[in-house]
């Protein structure tokens, strides 16, 4: 068996392409870590000993979303061995979002929640004791008085009218690029007139994936000790060094020059580990008690509280002609954040950049939310952004295959992508090899294809008419259909009017923002509805009381700005596919 | 709080710790004793991460009452080579890419020396159960098993 | 606060112990009592162990054998005498799970664990306590869950005739998962035909349970396919299986025929 997991190298494809002279591809070489695995004495970031460690563990939401009536730490406090308990209000600045680090977004995260909780597990309080044991039994004697809200556990539902807000910040339950934009939008070409075409046949599928936990062996975790210099030293497992020293530098409200971070021996991340909130969590707890801190999850909260994977939902539909080119793709896609930023709003340009697929397709138009709902917060896994996309159009593909009647593989190569052909992202193809991939995996796999498919290559028949831009509907402003006016919407300190209801129309086409006069009211308008272009699904019940009709529950805003740490003045903003493009 | 002594054999030296009531023994070998080689996975049974042979048998050290080990002998991987000498299963991990993060490594590692030390030339069927309950989130199986039936060839080669 | 240990000489004592706390535990093999102290349950803040010999013992009586509750899953798999009930052992946790685990712990041992008690259960399984009465592993398991557990000291089996006793554990993963389902038949034989079946299933209810229905339907068929018809038609009759992460209730329920098919035609032997 492990005969048969050996890597071929087909040095035979596109071999004029490169010069075969590499000295490590193809060769085995070790590890420069290997001798500390085998002797178990990599050093990942519990192996460090500090005399007199104390021992942290969070007081956790039970409740998918609950108002914080109070918090009693009194009982907890007096218990054997608890030496501090911490609070939101010992935080300096106990709001953040983890792309703030590159510009890129709201503020939309407290370390610890103040006023309320927007998911099971998320973190009000965090023990600290002498022994585990001793902050587990603390823990267990912390009681808080919740007043339990509506909550939504699915991203059309958070898009309904009258859902639940999930996060101040975001109050229609999306992120806002750029503070405008409720969406991220693809377009090129015209799809709704090729989907009118006579001569097409309209293949539709909607996908969706669940969030999948990175489950890392060694769980996420930080100890963090006092130097003797006012500096502090954080071993950490995270696996993104310099956001967990700028995160915590900014929650800490500290120079990052005052904080040692050593990391870099990570026990599995597979992107969990990109946005801990071990360290600042840790670091505070040094400060505050003057001794070595550890803050490690246990498994359960690894699976829980870990951000997972976001779970996505993908609409597609196609025009294929009888051959079988697909001369249309439509998309329309949820990204379930969770109830906090974290990577998602990326996740969701790089799926938009990733569309249609590995394929030439000359009409496509996308439309992709980033939504948040009471779930655990999402965030980076291997490929995030892409492979949720990729297994829908994959499914897809197949679907249309059996529509047509054509082969499922013979489909792939007819339609993929081949070097020189225009991107809808519009971008020219380069080193395309799905086509090479389809043909090696079907003489692998002993799956016949016809003669003209196995003589098919990515190095000819693109470029030329593939490669134009085909001419993209826009309004008299040089706008694509439901692009809001240019002035973005005002920040929101309050939640806002419920959302507009959603259309019940098939349009690809949100009905409002479009039309709306490009000079600005006067007064600042309402928040356009975030129109999900198909009906959504209604709430399975309508809650009881709704959130809007609270009094206004106003977001943690740190007193002073944020001046210190690793955020630079005039930092550039994040470009994006439809954002302002930078050049 | 109450501690009670506890002596046993550690790679075969004798151990004296005072332990705290119902420590583990993967808690009393790494922050009381320092032998750092042992992980922690998720302290529930699940994930072989803690691995250390008790008497020669495999034993989740996580979920090993520190008491029980009285008297007994514990062997973990700082215990595995032989002076400077590595064994066989560290050298053949080392030579098959048997590693990837290198946190499940010390269990596979006692998994797979449990089994040697009563199989000395198992089967692929033999290799695969051996470690069935060690989880390697890298996803390495096929190398760990290439490098276990590796590494007891090697070892009869050494015997020989 | 913090937890103490009180480790005993004999069962009895441990036993005496036991009865008269409200806030201990008794550790066997520690895979279950560790798990909920490494977690911070707050229910106990004792741990009792005894290393009483007699709880490792496993000894003839008659047509029965006795295996003592401190008896584990490896010792199960290397004993002659036990030969029957390997697979079962086998099927509990990987080397380092059942190196630890014992007999009397996957007694007690919650949904979806107990994959030996539910063979132990087909097999006619008695619980000797501590102060030597016995109770028929049905009433055991009823009594599961209210008060304080009694401390079983051994459990009796029936020693099943050579071929009669089949065991299946059904999972996703291979070669360790936690159970889908397992199932366990003893089933004796009078000229050919089955007198006196008993069918146990694990991880199809909140504990090991026999399927009465199951039971009856074999009764006086022989092990074919038209044989054991009525039996696979009979197989998920009146269950309410569990839901959780490896298996919906209705996934359980649907295989259950399936896999009980399999188990009533698989070749003696």
């Amino acid at each position: 068996m492990s005969s048969q997991t050996r890597v071929e190298l087909r040095k035979d494809l596109f071999a004029d392409e490169r010069d075969d002279n590499l000295n490590e591809i193809g060769r085995p070489t070790a590890r420069q870590d290997i001798l500390g695995h085998v002797t178990g004495r990599s050093p990942f970031f519990d192996d460090h000993q500090f005399d007199g460690l104390l021992h942290m563990r969070c007081v956790r939401s039970p409740h998918h979303h609950a108002r914080i009536r109070r918090i009693d730490i009194a009982a907890a406090e007096r218990m054997p061995g608890v030496r501090r308990i911490i609070l939101g209000r010992d935080v300096p600045h106990n709001l953040n979002t983890l792309l703030s680090l590159i510009d890129f977004g709201r503020d939309d995260e407290p370390l610890l929640a103040t006023g309320k909780v927007s998911y099971v597990g998320e973190a009000v309080a965090a023990v600290i004791a002498e022994t585990e044991r001793q902050a587990r039994d603390a823990v267990a004697a912390v009681r808080v008085d919740w007043e339990v809200l509506p909550h939504v556990l699915d991203p059309e539902e958070a898009l309904a009218p009258g859902a639940p807000i999930v996060n101040e910040t975001w109050p229609r339950n999306v992120f806002e690029y750029h503070d405008k934009y409720t969406h991220q939008k693809l377009r090129f070409g015209d799809v709704e007139r090729a989907f009118a075409r006579p001569d097409v046949e309209i293949v539709e599928g909607r996908y969706q994936m669940s969030p999948i936990e990175q489950a890392p062996t060694e769980t996420c975790g930080a100890i963090a000790a006092p130097e003797t210099n006012g500096r502090y030293v954080c071993h950490t497992s995270t696996q993104a060094l310099f956001f967990s020293l700028g995160t915590t530098a900014k929650l800490l409200d500290m120079p990052s020059s005052r904080l040692h971070f050593i990391g870099g021996t990570v026990g599995g991340g597979f992107g969990g580990k990109v946005d801990s909130l071990h360290e600042p969590l840790a670091v505070l707890g040094a400060i505050l008690t003057g001794a070595p801190v550890k803050y490690i999850w246990d498994r359960a909260e690894e699976m829980q509280v870990g951000a997972p994977r976001g779970a996505e939902r993908w609409y597609l539909k196609d025009a294929v002609t009888r051959d079988g080119r697909i001369v249309a793709r439509r998309f329309r896609g949820y990204f379930d954040c969770g109830a906090y930023t974290r990577l998602s709003s990326y996740a969701v340009q790089k799926a938009t950049g990733h569309l249609p697929g590995p394929y030439t397709i000359e009409n496509v138009s996308s439309d992709v939310y980033c939504v948040f709902t009471n779930r655990t917060p999402a965030t980076a896994m291997r490929g995030f952004g892409i492979t949720g996309v990729d297994f829908a159009i994959e499914c897809h593909m197949d679907k249309v295959a059996e529509r047509v009647g054509l082969d499922p593989i013979e489909l792939r190569i007819l339609n993929a992508y081949r070097d020189g052909d225009m991107k809808a992202h519009r971008r020219l193809a380069k080193n395309t090899a799905l086509i090479e991939c389809c043909q090696v995996a079907a003489e692998k796999a002993g799956w016949p294809i016809r003669p003209e498919f196995a003589a098919m290559s990515s190095l000819t028949g693109g470029g030329g008419d593939r490669a134009a831009i085909p001419e993209t509907v826009t309004d008299e402003e040089g706008r694509v259909d439901g692009t809001p006016a240019a002035r973005p919407a005002p920040r929101p300190a309050a939640p806002a009017p419920a959302p507009a209801p959603a259309t019940a129309s098939t349009s690809a086409r949100p009905a409002a923002p479009a039309t709306r006069p490009a000079a600005p009211p006067a007064t600042p308008p309402a928040a356009p509805p975030v129109a999900p272009p198909v009906s959504a699904p209604a709430p399975a019940a309508a809650p009881a009381e709704r959130p809007q009709e609270r009094p206004a529950q106003k977001p943690y805003q740190p007193q002073e700005p944020f001046t210190r740490g690793v955020k630079k003045p005039g930092a550039h903003r994040f470009s994006s596919l439809s954002g302002t493009r930078r050049r | 709080m109450a501690r009670t002594p506890v002596e046993f054999r550690l790679n075969g030296a004798e151990k004296a710790v005072f332990v705290e009531g119902g420590a583990n023994l993967l808690d009393v070998l790494r922050r009381g004793l320092g032998d750092m080689t042992p992980k922690y996975g998720c302290g529930q049974g699940t994930c072989g991460t803690c691995t250390v042979l008790v008497d020669g048998r495999p034993q989740l050290a996580c979920l090993t009452l520190a008491e029980t080990v009285a008297g007994r002998e514990v062997r973990t991987v700082a215990g595995l080579p032989d002076g400077a000498e590595l064994h066989p299963l560290q050298d053949a991990f080392m030579e098959n890419f048997a590693a990837q993060c290198g946190y499940c490594t010390p269990g596979m590692l006692m998994a797979a020396a449990a089994l040697l030390e009563r199989r000395p030339d198992p089967s692929r069927e033999e290799v695969v159960e051996a470690i069935s309950g060690n989880i390697c989130r890298c996803t390495g199986y096929e190398p760990i098993i290439a490098a276990i039936l590796d590494a007891a060839q090697r070892r009869r080669r050494r015997a020989s | 606060m913090g937890l103490t240990v009180e480790t005993y000489a004999s069962a009895a004592e441990a036993a005496r112990a036991l009865a008269a706390a409200q806030d201990a535990r008794y550790l066997g093999g520690g895979t279950l009592v560790m798990r909920a102290v490494n977690y911070g349950d707050q229910s106990f803040r004792r741990i009792l162990r005894a290393t009483d010999p007699a709880l490792g013992r496993i000894a003839a009586q008659g047509g029965r054998i006795s295996v003592g509750a401190g008896v584990t899953m490896a010792e199960i798999t290397e004993s002659r005498e036990l030969g029957f009930l390997a697979p079962a052992a086998r099927a509990v946790g990987g080397p380092a799970i059942r190196s630890m685990a014992t007999v009397g712990g996957n007694l007690f041992a919650a949904h979806p664990y107990g994959d030996l008690a539910a063979a132990l259960l087909a097999l006619d399984g008695r619980a000797v306590l501590a102060d030597g009465r016995e109770q028929a592993l049905d009433e055991l398991f009823a009594a599961r869950g209210r008060g304080q557990q009694p401390l079983v000291t051994a459990v009796t089996i029936a020693r099943p005739e050579r071929g009669a006793f089949r065991f299946r554990k059904v999972s996703r993963v291979k070669p360790k998962g936690v159970s889908v389902m397992s199932i366990a038949a003893w089933l004796p034989r009078s000229g050919g035909r089955i007198a006196g079946a008993r069918v146990a299933y694990g991880a199809m209810g909140p504990t090991p349970r026999r399927v009465p229905r199951v039971e009856q339907a074999l009764e006086g068929r022989t092990l074919d396919a038209a044989g054991v018809q009525a039996a696979v038609a009979a197989a998920a009759e009146g269950l309410d299986p569990p839901e959780d992460a490896i298996a919906s209730a209705w996934y359980r329920r649907a295989v259950a025929p399936v896999h009980l098919r399999r188990l009533l035609l698989e070749e003696d032997g």
